[in-house]
């Protein structure tokens, strides 16, 4: 197993790639456990097995760590152009929840007649071939043994190489796939015939190696420029590839539905949304969901794109998600960043976890939904009827009837017209002729098998799908475009110990800016720019803009370029803190009995961190046998030193949260200086704490020492005991 | 040809359906989809395409130049309504070579005259 502080090493990665075979093929869902599992304390009714290995969400500190795992299967799309990127963001994916990974195809790939081969960069997606494929595989084979859970790989199957990438995604263990002839007519101008012929033998393939199938309805979502109207229609592309999949020898159960809620605030988004996923899950109740998030209205806005993505998510647990997918938060605004993939898994994981049981908490009321739920089925059944009156699914697609922008039966007459006879590889299906004869296993349709085969593939000794040594794997085609020549750059780095910040490639240099500038949007925008190119920034640009007021400020949000690297040996980093065993301390308390007095101090109400170094039960101070006296919040800095002389306290515990117009350094200089005044300041140790407080800010302001984020009990404890040991010689 | 445009008579077009009970309209739903597909699948059976032809070469061994260049040739020659498998496996056979000589011969443009020849005799487009 790789160690968890070592990097995944793309060199080995690729080494000996022409002997890796998968380990194992076909779709795994996530283990899930018996209702009422307890977790610390915790009863949870829809989560599945922990990871091995992971990153909780950000407030898992404040609960023992934990980070439990829920039920459905977790996307995230990776495909930054570059594969070797990629699968380190896939780690990083993993280890926060995601075990669904998507990888997009490059720009213009569904277009070509073929495969492709050996490793091109890509744009806004990756060129699916072999070796890509196999060397992803490899690399999410590492992470599942790290996570301990195994990790679904995922692309598509659509295009006019259907049933080619079909068969490699077989052979190199890709577990899921998009596939839907409808996608190819409406979305990509592939020739109608030629879609639904390749999709058959396509399915079938994928059906062999048990390989999830997502459908593709949900783009007229995302297509239409109505999407609340085309939710007739979305129930119709479903049906026609599910019934499609399952006559073409797909199991229901490995069906998966594409399904996104419709609308988003401020439409009243509910009355929407949820009665449609109540119909379209009602009437698909055999096959499996896949709850993809709404990238419709996605602005350059993160947070709103967050608030998007967790309402939508609710739908999810309201209704019913297999795999509950992710989008990048900044997909409206760039190619994804490693950090907004990880931030999509985090916002589906908290909601998820979130909502726990919440449909044994809430009742859907049957009086209210019912009559929307008949007529949206109605109004598919209708647009069906006519399908079949225009003569059939070709016909229908020729006259314009999908991704209309009327609610079935109204047409506004806008539909994407395809005709039957026209798009790329028009007049390229061919009848099978009687002794047509194809000498492989599952293979869908006509074939005139030999008499006394066993078997179609007996005259070959088995295909591919049998015996993998038969596969031809090809390295690499172009000499000047390959994983090789990239990597160059960061193995360069990591021999001379360079670092320069990162977004999706390796060392790339950019990073992310943010700021409000008083003005108007025009001139902010302006200043901002120029800002960046004072502060020595290179290629700055606005990815973000939110109006503030329309004179009064603007935020910004830029990315810009890093023009240097930092070398990994120069850097000086802060001492860790020299911790005392707690058997250390509470002996020395045994034998040296101390007091601390300890509170917020001038007007601050922020209680919980000081209680938190404190009391015994968050592990603080008193585990070890101090005794402490809480003054309270919002102390007065005499008050501190009056209580530390009236209960003869070894120390004063200082909490200081908040910094405006810095009066948390005026508070420790001041009760510092009070201490002196009153002539305890060498007898009593004075320390401060509080998020903003650094140790060498507190110790410039008179304290004996600062504590900040992240400080537990243990810490303040092993100082007082050294201070005092100090303090007694 | 072109797309329509027509009010939503959702009220009179659906007065059939309205005294279907849910488990009648699930059911109207899904045969009319059967329904629609049916011709579909049909035409899937029947029918082949060059990208069908290099998946089955594929899977019998070959990269993707070859797959490629074979199902080119076969097209150009009338023959992809056999199989290219079966061309393949039927060029072997007749001139007594292993598949991979085969394959190779035949990529590079050899050998399809007398593949035509030979499968003249076989009924054309009878699967239909």
């Amino acid at each position: 197993m790789l160690p968890v502080n070592e990097k995944l090493r793309v060199e080995e990665i690729l080494k000996d790639l022409e002997h890796y075979a998968p380990k194992r093929k076909g779709w795994s869902w996530r283990k899930k456990l018996p209702e009422d599992t307890k977790v610390n304390g915790f009863y949870y009714d829809e989560i599945s097995e922990p990871l091995k290995n992971s990153v909780g969400l950000p407030a898992s500190h404040y609960f023992d760590n934990i980070d439990p795992q829920p039920d459905p299967v977790i996307t995230s799309e990776i495909a930054s152009g570059r594969f070797e990127d990629d699968v380190r963001r896939m780690r990083m994916a993993a280890w926060h929840g995601a075990d669904h990974i998507m990888v997009i195809r490059t720009l213009g790939q569904s277009h070509i007649d073929g495969l492709i081969e050996g490793t091109p960069e890509g744009i806004g997606g990756i060129p699916i071939t072999r070796k890509q494929l196999r060397a992803t595989r490899k690399a999410l084979d590492i992470i599942e043994e790290e996570v301990g859970r195994p990790i679904n790989f995922h692309s598509y199957v659509s295009g006019v190489a259907g049933p080619e990438i079909a068969v490699l995604f077989a052979e190199e263990g890709v577990n899921g796939a998009h596939q839907d002839p409808q996608y190819n007519i409406l979305y990509r101008g592939i020739n109608p015939l030629r879609s639904f012929v390749d999709a058959a033998v396509a399915k079938k393939i994928m059906a062999s190696v048990d390989m999830l199938q997502i459908d593709g309805a949900h783009n007229a979502n995302a297509s239409a420029k109505r999407a609340w109207k085309v939710m007739p229609e979305l129930l119709v592309q479903h049906a026609i590839n599910c019934v499609f999949s399952v006559k073409a020898g797909m199991r229901k159960d490995l069906i998966s539905l594409s399904t996104v809620p419709p609308v988003v605030s401020p439409a009243p988004e509910f009355k929407l949304n949820f009665i449609y996923a109540l119909t379209v899950r009602e009437l698909f109740r055999e096959y499996r969901f896949r709850a993809q998030m709404n990238t419709r209205y996605i602005e350059s806005d993160l947070v709103d794109a967050t608030r998007i993505h967790v309402l939508d998510t609710l739908i999810s647990r309201l209704t019913k998600a297999d795999i509950q997918s992710t989008i990048t938060p900044d997909e409206g605004r760039n190619v994804p960043w490693h950090v907004n993939s990880i931030r999509g898994v985090e916002t589906a994981k908290h909601t998820l976890v979130a909502l726990d049981g919440i449909k044994d908490l809430l009742k859907v009321n049957e009086e209210v939904v019912r009559p929307s739920i008949r007529e949206l089925k109605m109004r598919a059944i209708l647009m069906m009827e006519e399908i079949l009156e225009v003569g059939g699914y070709f016909e229908a697609a020729e006259k314009g009837f999908f991704v209309d922008n009327g609610l079935y039966p109204e047409r506004n007459g806008d539909g994407i017209a395809r005709p039957k006879d026209g798009g790329i590889g028009a007049g390229t299906v061919i009848p099978r002729d009687a002794d047509y004869f194809a000498p492989v296993c599952e293979h869908f349709g006509y074939n005139r098998i030999p008499e006394g085969l066993s078997s179609p593939d007996e005259p070959i000794g088995g295909c591919t799908l049998h015996d993998r040594s038969k596969i031809k794997y090809i390295d690499e085609l172009d000499e000047s475009d390959n994983v090789n020549l990239r990597i160059s750059q960061q193995l360069e780095d990591r021999e001379k110990g360079l670092i320069s910040p990162e977004v999706e490639w390796w060392g790339d240099g950019w990073v992310q800016l943010d700021m409000t500038i008083p003005d108007d949007p025009e001139h902010s925008e302006a200043a901002a720019i120029e800002i960046a190119k004072r502060m020595g920034f290179k290629d700055a640009s606005v990815i973000s803009k939110t109006i503030l007021h329309p004179v009064e400020g603007t935020y910004l949000e830029l990315k810009a370029k890093v023009p240097f690297k930092i070398e990994r040996n120069s850097l000086q980093l802060p001492q860790k803190p020299d911790l005392l065993s707690e058997e250390e301390i509470t002996a020395f308390i045994v034998e040296h009995p101390m007091r601390v007095v300890a509170g917020t101090v001038g007007n601050d109400e922020h209680s919980v961190g000081i209680r938190e170094i404190l009391d015994i039960k968050h592990g603080g101070i008193e585990k070890f046998g101090f005794k402490y006296t809480y003054l309270g919040t919002s102390i007065p800095p005499e008050k501190f030193i009056d209580a530390a002389i009236e209960t003869g306290a070894d120390a004063i515990l200082v909490s200081t949260i908040i910094t405006h117009n810095e009066v948390h350094a005026e508070n420790m200089l001041k009760i510092a200086q009070l201490a002196i005044e009153k002539g305890v300041r060498d007898k009593v140790i004075i320390i401060s704490g509080g998020t903003q407080i650094r140790n060498d800010l507190a110790v410039s302001c008179g304290m004996d020492a600062g504590f900040g984020r992240g400080t537990k009990g243990i810490h303040v404890a092993s100082f007082l005991v050294k201070k005092k040991r100090e303090l007694l010689r | 040809m072109m797309s329509i445009q027509r009010d939503d008579d959702f009220e009179k077009r659906s007065l059939h359906l309205k005294n279907l009970t849910d488990e009648e309209l699930d059911r109207r739903f899904w045969e009319l989809a059967d329904r629609i597909v049916e011709p579909l699948i049909d035409l899937a059976r029947a029918n082949t395409s060059p990208s069908i032809e290099r998946s089955v070469l594929l899977r019998m061994g070959m990269d993707s130049f070859q797959a490629g260049a074979i199902v080119t040739k076969a097209v150009e020659h009338g023959l992809l309504g056999k199989g290219a498998g079966n061309i393949v496996l039927a060029y072997a056979k007749m001139n007594s070579l292993t598949l991979e000589k085969a394959v190779e011969e035949l990529a590079t443009g050899k050998g399809w005259e007398a593949l035509v020849s030979t499968f003249r005799g076989g009924d054309r487009n009878a699967a239909r």
